[in-house]
């Protein structure tokens, strides 16, 4: 292509509107403050899911410590019971649906599309519903604390607490109805997501990108994508029969009728452990594209790596029941769950001698991603060797609902899933916002935090064999539990002042850092061969790809000993350069997909509240959404 | 590595004939609501796990096989199934370019899904005049909210029908857009096909003990 004197840079197609689509019309604008409610470009709806995601991660975070402080020493009187119970259960789903899930499908709305050479994702308009959705899920879950009314079940609503009608004077407050309302908003965020990961992942790939070229950080979001796909719809299931028992009065879980609240915790796990694989996953994938970069070798086994997910992804259907130990399944079926579960270890090592065998005999460059990514790998396993103490059944009912359960999982989702998102933060920033984060701010970080963390968490393996039970809102003194309480309430300040770090580290570096360039890590694969920030079409010509790790393999070669040899300067076309001359039809902004999500919460009040009116006012914006996007003019 | 020379270019500048072409046989859309159809398989799975659960258990009070009128049943699912075909045709129309056929058989098509939701209207007053409710024990919680969720799927089906005819009406949808009338049939036949499974399981099997 011949650079020419014309201007426009990205055109988008502006055809004749008419009837219903003019009662809003396309917008077009791409820059600006208000672009952020219209976009459809992967790369800022990435951004916004990983900001929104980050803000909810310092809700959680805020939640926890009031938690540490009403626990820090005996009879705690900072919160009430009530109270305390709301706070812990807006922490975990917090945590899970607001924090881990959305930032993960920020970082694969980002990278997916760069990594696999698209120009976009496959369906850009239900890319923005799953964001709005998301928002307006969260935002909607969070207004229960208006009023002390907040979700006050824990994560999980197990029956027939969640379900039993109000007016039974249970359960307090309307906590139950807005975390059923609220995680089915949710859900259908997700699905989309889930839908639209498959599809670009499946259908989008650049010329050469087979499946085995994949990067592994694509690889580990498709898994999850699947995983989600069906995980999702067995919760919503649940959900609706806990909201239909507690507002209708039907009977899914009332014993007295003859039901079996049973029947809850297994379709609730039946999602709830794909689901942690949906966590931990995307972390493995963002570790797993870290430590080659600084190992400056290849991802060791990335095959084997590819099929340990898969495996992780298959197993994980299987092992539900090992959230059920004490619920009395029977020795047959508790055993069989027991043996399901220890075979997950299998893959899971596999992955972690994988990232070692990364690791041995690179030349390493200790910079703050890698040391998030190494602290990921001690840590997660640590979490993974508690984790198999709990598939053994007998050891399982004593250390059910105590603290060790609660030091296991944040072993691997704050250890694993945490870590991981802020290496990968560090790590890709310069790509971003084309500035490096200031290195001695993030050591200094990575260090409070990893120091923080295992202050935290590790007293709590002994709290927990000692007996302090999770979910009880203060202790006696007796109990002898005092100092490692406060030990744990220690560092969980350590935390949250590392936090702290990192957001001071990333502003600063916003403005101030130093200019980064398209590659400044010498990674390895495509995103970094395309200017920082990616121009709005991500690629000017889509690539053509020849191996794994493929802009590596445009800038590196081997000599006859197997030695890396640098190709000289212009022997690969290995950056493209930024260019003003291309004409790329690109998806029109649209306002559709937010007007059609904001009708979720207002039908979902309704729900609350069974306010009929409310609903049919939710579905009126619902439809005028849907039937806008209907009738908008296709981009292509 | 064997090769002799020092291989100052790009590895894999020799297998340029590599860059097959990737991504699978389906469009995006079709992939899409195939992924979605799948997703909501589970959904209708797990309740009908949960009747499944609780169908002999005994319970007080009347139950669905007390009132069941398989025949009626029978007859307005056979309507629905009858949809299908209609689909089928629509589809097979705007293939041929011929828009005034596809609308017909769309409008068809809607036409007997209302029939078979006012059935289950009709059903569901009466289930509910001779006692069998959704409050009243396990075997009327499970069959309603199955069955519910099965009709707001027909719904939204009828409304999705509506709007392609609307917009066809109004020239908005062409002949090029023979995918939208197949996605929509896509959706179309799954909720025919849960509803095949919904009435096996829920209607035809007999009564416990």
């Amino acid at each position: 292509m011949t650079v020419t004197a014309e201007p426009p840079v990205v055109a988008h197609p502006s055809e004749e509107l008419t009837g219903v689509a003019n009662i809003l019309k396309r917008p077009t604008k791409t820059h600006g403050f208000w672009s952020w409610f219209t976009t459809v470009d992967h790369k800022k709806i990435g951004l916004l899911y990983i900001i929104t995601g980050v803000i909810f991660f310092v809700f959680a975070g805020l939640e926890a410590l009031l938690i540490r402080l009403q626990l820090a020493g005996p009879n705690g009187t900072i919160l009430t019971a009530d109270q305390y119970n709301q706070l812990f259960t807006m922490h975990g789903t917090t945590m899970v649906f607001l924090v881990g899930m959305p930032i993960a499908v920020g970082f694969g709305n980002y990278l997916v599309p760069l990594q696999i050479g698209a120009r976009d994702v496959a369906f850009p308009r239900i890319n923005m519903l799953g964001y709005w959705v998301f928002l307006f899920g969260g935002l909607f879950l969070y207004s229960g604390f208006l009023g002390w009314n907040a979700p006050n079940t824990g994560w999980f609503g197990y029956t027939p607490l969640s379900s039993t009608p109000e007016s039974a004077g249970f359960l307090p407050g309307d906590g139950a109805s807005y975390w059923t309302i609220g995680l089915i908003i949710l859900g259908i965020g997700s699905t989309t997501s889930a839908i639209n990961f498959i599809t670009t992942c499946l259908n989008m790939r650049a010329p050469g990108m087979t499946l085995m070229r994949m990067p592994i950080f694509t690889w580990m979001l498709l898994i999850i994508a699947f995983l989600t796909l069906f995980a999702i719809p067995v919760v919503t299931a649940a959900l609706v029969m806990v909201y239909m028992s507690r507002e209708f009065g039907a009977l899914f879980f009332t014993g007295a009728a003859g039901a079996e609240p049973l029947l809850y915790q297994h379709l609730f796990w039946l999602f709830g452990h794909p689901e942690v694989y949906i966590l931990i996953l995307p972390g493995m994938g963002i570790v797993s594209e870290i430590l080659p970069v600084f190992s400056r070798k290849p991802l060791f086994g990335y095959t084997v790596m590819v099929f340990s997910g898969l495996a992780i992804g298959f197993l994980g259907w299987g092992v539900w029941a090992h959230h059920m130990f004490a619920t009395g399944l029977g020795p047959v079926t508790v055993t069989a769950f027991s043996l399901a579960t220890m075979t997950i270890a299998i893959p899971t090592g596999v992955k972690i001698f994988n990232w070692v065998g990364t690791v041995w005999g690179g030349s390493l460059s200790f910079t703050s991603p890698m040391l998030y990514s190494l602290g990921f790998i001690a840590m997660f396993t640590i979490g993974g060797l508690s984790g198999v103490t709990h598939s053994i059944s007998p050891a399982d009912t004593q250390q059910t609902d105590s603290y060790y359960v609660v030091a296991h999982f944040h072993y691997v989702l704050f250890g694993g899933l945490v870590f991981a998102i802020f290496g990968g933060m560090t790590f890709w920033f310069p790509k971003v916002y084309n500035r490096m984060m200031n290195e001695k701010l993030g050591k200094l970080g990575f260090w409070l935090m990893f120091i923080g963390f295992n202050v935290t968490f590790f007293p709590m393996h002994f709290l927990g064999l000692q007996g302090q039970p999770r979910r009880t809102y203060t202790y006696p003194e007796e109990a002898g539990w005092t100092t490692l309480n406060g030990i744990v309430t220690a560092g969980a300040f350590l935390i949250a002042l590392s936090v702290l770090v990192f957001v001071i580290n990333a502003f600063y570096s916003w403005k101030k850092g130093p200019v980064a360039g398209p590659d400044p890590w010498d990674a390895r694969t495509l995103e970094w061969s395309i200017a920082s920030p990616p121009p709005e079409y991500n690629f000017a010509e889509i690539p053509r790809v020849t191996s794994r790790d493929e802009f590596w393999h445009r800038k590196y070669t081997e000599d006859d000993e197997g030695r890396l040899v640098r190709l000289p300067a212009g022997a690969a076309p290995a950056i493209e350069e930024p260019r003003d001359d291309v004409h790329v039809h690109l998806p029109s902004p649209s306002y559709y997909p937010l007007i059609l999500a904001l009708g979720l919460p207002i039908m979902g009040y309704g729900a609350v509240y069974t306010t009929y009116w409310l609903v049919a006012l939710g579905a009126i914006v619902f439809l005028f959404g849907l039937y806008g996007w209907a009738v908008e003019p296709d981009a292509e | 590595m064997t090769t002799t020379e020092p291989q100052l270019e790009p590895r894999h500048a020799h297998d340029l004939e590599d860059e097959a072409a990737v991504g699978t046989p389906f469009t995006n859309a079709k992939l899409g609501i195939w992924m979605f159809l799948s997703s909501d398989f589970m959904f209708f799975g797990a309740f009908i796990a949960a009747f499944l659960l609780y169908r002999s258990r005994p319970q007080p009070g009347v139950t669905l096989f007390d009132v069941v009128d398989i025949p009626f049943t029978s007859a307005t699912s056979f309507v629905l199934l009858m949809s299908s075909l209609t689909m089928v045709l629509s589809l097979a129309a705007i293939r041929r370019g011929d828009m005034r056929r596809m609308r017909l058989w769309l409008v068809m098509t809607a036409v007997f899904g209302m029939i078979f939701l006012g059935g289950q209207i009709f059903e569901f007053t009466t289930f509910y005049r001779e006692g069998f409710t959704l409050d009243g024990n396990l075997n009327g919680s499970t069959f309603f909210v199955l069955t519910g969720l099965h009709g707001l799927h027909v719904t939204a089906g009828i409304v999705w029908l509506g709007t392609l005819w609307m917009l066809s009406v109004q020239n908005r949808l062409t002949t090029h857009d023979e995918q939208k009338i197949e996605i929509a049939g896509l959706y179309w036949h799954f909720v025919d096909v849960i509803w095949i499974v919904i009435f096996m399981i829920v209607y035809l099997v007999p009564a416990p003990g």
